[in-house]
């Protein structure tokens, strides 16, 4: 594969209710930010990749919105209806075809202006699903229990993954949530639906997220540490979930061992230095860790216990504080990359894992991981 | 050229119709995707990557291609990925799948666009397209903003109403040699159009398109896939795109700015000099009668404010030397997901001379176009090789 680099991302501070500033006005702010900070133009630009979701912004083509934001006019620019990592690799697509030197990816979600329940519920279909009532939380709590019973994971272990990640967030200046949980805050939480509580779950966040990708020959221009792309893959699970396997992540396991081969990788764990991953509810994450292959079948519960997962283990995730701490939905996966990006750049400050030269960005469509997009990125 | 070339190797319709009652959304889309998987003899197996499109609003349902790309397409286990973008829907799907494969990332991958508008509310969707403050209360649906566009174009430029409907006399007499066109009217008359109800001045009903139901499939492989298909496949010579502001009404409105930008790009890349010289056959985007000649303008087939002279010296009719729309266009047949892909798909099935009773002769290099979003235009021009023509 040919190199596609990304040499500079923005994100805004992710909050619970921009009230002050319309999607636009968001996309322009962590726009304007990224061409501030790499001393570029729109005229630098050759065209422009958005990730977003009509049901998410209320707005049919909600692409429409944004184009002056971006500064689209007069270029070409083209919308990913899905989560932004998936932007991301089509961004990457227009540089490897060598029609473009230049791309600009981004993706926004304001959560705070729309009704997340209807939202996620038109998800399922008209005839069998949707009149259940099932929406992310439902259909979260039916995965959670089948893995956990067939498992014997345990309400406890998951809420490890909750105390990590909000731990971590405090390090991030961008996260939404920034304050600690212990495990009792997670066990005494409400039950939203068995066994996961209300601490289980994300937050509802606001917040854009923006990067440039360029070629080999003009990565330097931007920047001394470019991150290019070593490994991609990408895999579907079914979509009803009686015909999915839900005690098991099969289409991340699929698109992982995948990517891992692109990029050459055959011990995840040794060769991997970090890695962020779109958790979208706390046994989520013990799911993502076996089908990445960082631990067994069954052992998600006990991998998380040995620590091995937090900053100063051997496979730090979620050092951002995940989407545990902002979730802002289609733009989770997009930012997943930035926080890999800067983690390879050496920019990522008070939540920078040392000498960290290879990453694994885990971006995710749909209900309880159906689509999956695997990213791995390397600083060389 | 990019990377690696890209061709067309497999097309499938449905026949397009504004009730597709015997079928569900993944039925009908199936049907699409089966005849392109036979035309191009490939399994489902054999494809990499499915990209799927629709606006999620008019069927009310969001992530659509979680549902239909597992049920209709073979997207098990493969990646899946919606591009949806408006009445450009369509190309923007054609246009991703051209740099799915001119990246190297994928060999062989199937492009569905898709609509079933009569099991939603194309109008009631496309009026949360405009800015909620600024625009809704005076851009109702589609049909607003085409209808203040046709007026700012016929004031400007003296274009007549019966110029334009002349347009979908031509449109939908060619639209009777397509089997899976919607509006089939093969003894249309100008009076018809011209006594047809106004709807929005000065679009009557049989100036604007249709809601139709229904599916197009397209399976593009790389060089060296393409050749075990087929010694024929439809090459892309090359896509361009141009958006412009949100707000459609910040410029002028009485042509198609984009259309001419895009077009530019795109002519300069694949070396062409003269466009109705240098094209065979162009299959555009044309919503309404009026749009038509504006667009034929914007593409350079002719100079501003000469559309209607250019349609009125037969040049853009069947027999003339640059033959538009012979599928019938976006006037016969509009599912709005796939409406876009059907322009790249028709002028594919020009190049490869598979167009039966619609066939140009002699086509070597066509034009598809999409339209949609605050005004935008997306191109891809298709040829019996992937080079330039200079």
């Amino acid at each position: 594969m040919d190199k596609v680099a990304i040499v500079g991302c923005a994100q805004t501070k992710y909050e619970a209710e921009k009230i002050d500033l319309t999607i636009s006005e968001l996309v322009f702010e962590v726009v304007k930010k990224l061409h501030n900070e790499l001393g570029i133009t729109n005229d630098d630009v050759g065209c422009v990749i958005t990730g977003s979701n009509d049901f998410n912004d209320g707005r049919t083509i909600a692409n429409m919105a944004i184009q002056d934001a971006v500064g689209s006019v007069r270029k070409a620019e083209s919308r990913v209806s899905g989560d932004g990592a998936f932007a991301y690799v089509y961004g990457a697509m227009r540089i490897l075809s060598g029609e473009y030197d230049t791309v600009l990816v981004v993706s926004h979600s304001k959560c705070s202006e729309g009704d997340q329940f209807l939202i996620n519920n038109s998800i399922f279909d008209p005839f069998y699903q949707r009149h259940l009532g099932l929406d992310q939380i439902s259909s979260a709590g039916l995965m959670a229990n089948m893995y956990m019973s067939k498992y014997g994971i345990t309400e406890a272990q998951a809420a490890n993954v909750v105390t990590k990640n909000r731990k971590n967030a405090i390090n991030n200046p961008y996260a939404h949530l920034q304050n600690k949980v212990s495990i009792d805050d997670v066990l005494n939480s409400p039950m939203l639906a068995y066994p996961l509580k209300e601490l289980d779950f994300p937050p509802y966040s606001d917040g854009a997220v923006a990067m440039l990708l360029t070629n080999e020959e003009n990565a330097k221009k931007f920047t001394d540490t470019p991150v290019w792309l070593k490994g991609y893959a990408s895999c579907t699970d079914a979509y009803y979930l009686g015909h999915r396997t839900m005690t098991d992540l099969i289409g991340l396991e699929y698109a992982a061992k995948e990517a891992f081969k692109m990029a050459e990788i055959k011990d995840p764990i040794k060769e991997l230095d970090v890695a962020e991953v779109f958790e979208a509810f706390s046994v989520h994450e013990l799911m993502i860790y076996e089908a990445l292959g960082f631990c067994g079948k069954g052992e998600g519960g006990k991998f998380i216990e040995s620590g091995e997962t937090q900053i100063d283990g051997s496979i730090p995730v979620n050092p951002s504080g995940g989407v545990l701490s902002s979730n802002v939905a289609m733009a989770n996966g997009l930012i997943r990359v930035a926080e890999i990006a800067l983690q390879l750049m050496d920019k990522a400050e008070k939540r920078q894992i040392s000498e960290a030269n290879t990453g694994l960005a885990y971006g995710m469509n749909g209900i309880c991981s159906q689509g999956n997009c695997v990213l791995i990125f390397g600083g060389e | 050229m990019p990377k690696n070339n890209v061709a067309i190797v497999g097309i499938g319709q449905t026949k397009f119709r504004s009730k597709r009652r015997d079928v569900n959304i993944p039925e009908m889309i199936y049907e699409a995707v089966k005849m392109a998987l036979d035309d191009a003899q490939m399994e489902p197996k054999d494809i990499d990557a499915i990209l799927i499109g629709n606006m999620d609003h008019f069927e009310g349902i969001n992530f659509s291609e979680m549902w239909c790309g597992i049920d209709a397409a073979p997207g098990y286990l493969k990646p899946v990925v919606k591009i949806a973008t408006g009445g450009t829907t369509g190309s923007s799907l054609g246009i991703c799948g051209y740099y799915n494969i001119a990246s190297g990332i994928y060999k062989k991958i199937l492009v569905v666009g898709w609509e079933k508008l009569n099991e939603g509310g194309a109008t009631t969707g496309i009026i949360t397209a405009f800015d909620p403050v600024w625009e809704r209360p005076s851009l109702a649906g589609a049909l607003g903003p085409l209808a203040l566009m046709a007026n700012m174009y016929a004031a400007k430029y003296g274009i007549t109403s019966e110029q334009a409907a002349k347009v979908t006399v031509k449109n939908r007499s060619n639209a009777a040699n397509n089997p899976f066109a919607h509006l089939q009217m093969p003894n249309i008359t100008l009076d018809y159009v011209m006594n047809s109800q106004m709807i929005s001045y000065p679009l009557r009903l049989h100036d604007c398109c249709p809601q139709s139901e229904g599916a197009c499939a397209v399976i593009y492989a790389n060089e060296v896939e393409a050749k075990k298909v087929t010694d024929n496949p439809a090459w892309f010579k090359g896509v361009s795109t141009a958006h412009y502001y949100t707000f459609g009404t910040d410029d002028i409105m009485y042509n198609l700015p984009t259309a001419t930008i895009a077009s530019k790009k795109l002519y300069k890349k694949v070396g062409i000099k003269d466009p109705v010289k240098d094209l065979d056959v162009a299959e555009i985007y044309e919503p309404t009668s009026w749009s038509e000649l504006s667009w034929t303008e914007a593409l350079g087939f002719v100079e501003l404010g000469g559309g209607g002279k250019l349609l009125d010296e037969g040049i853009t009719q069947m027999s003339g030397e640059l033959p538009v729309n012979p599928s019938g266009g976006v006037l016969s047949t509009n599912p709005i997901g796939a409406t876009a892909l059907v322009r790249f798909a028709e002028a594919a099935i020009q190049v490869m001379g598979r167009g039966g009773k619609r066939q140009v002769p002699d086509v070597e290099t066509a034009l598809g176009m999409g339209f949609g979003g605050s005004l935008w235009t997306e191109l891809a021009i298709l040829g019996k090789d992937p080079s330039p023509l200079r």
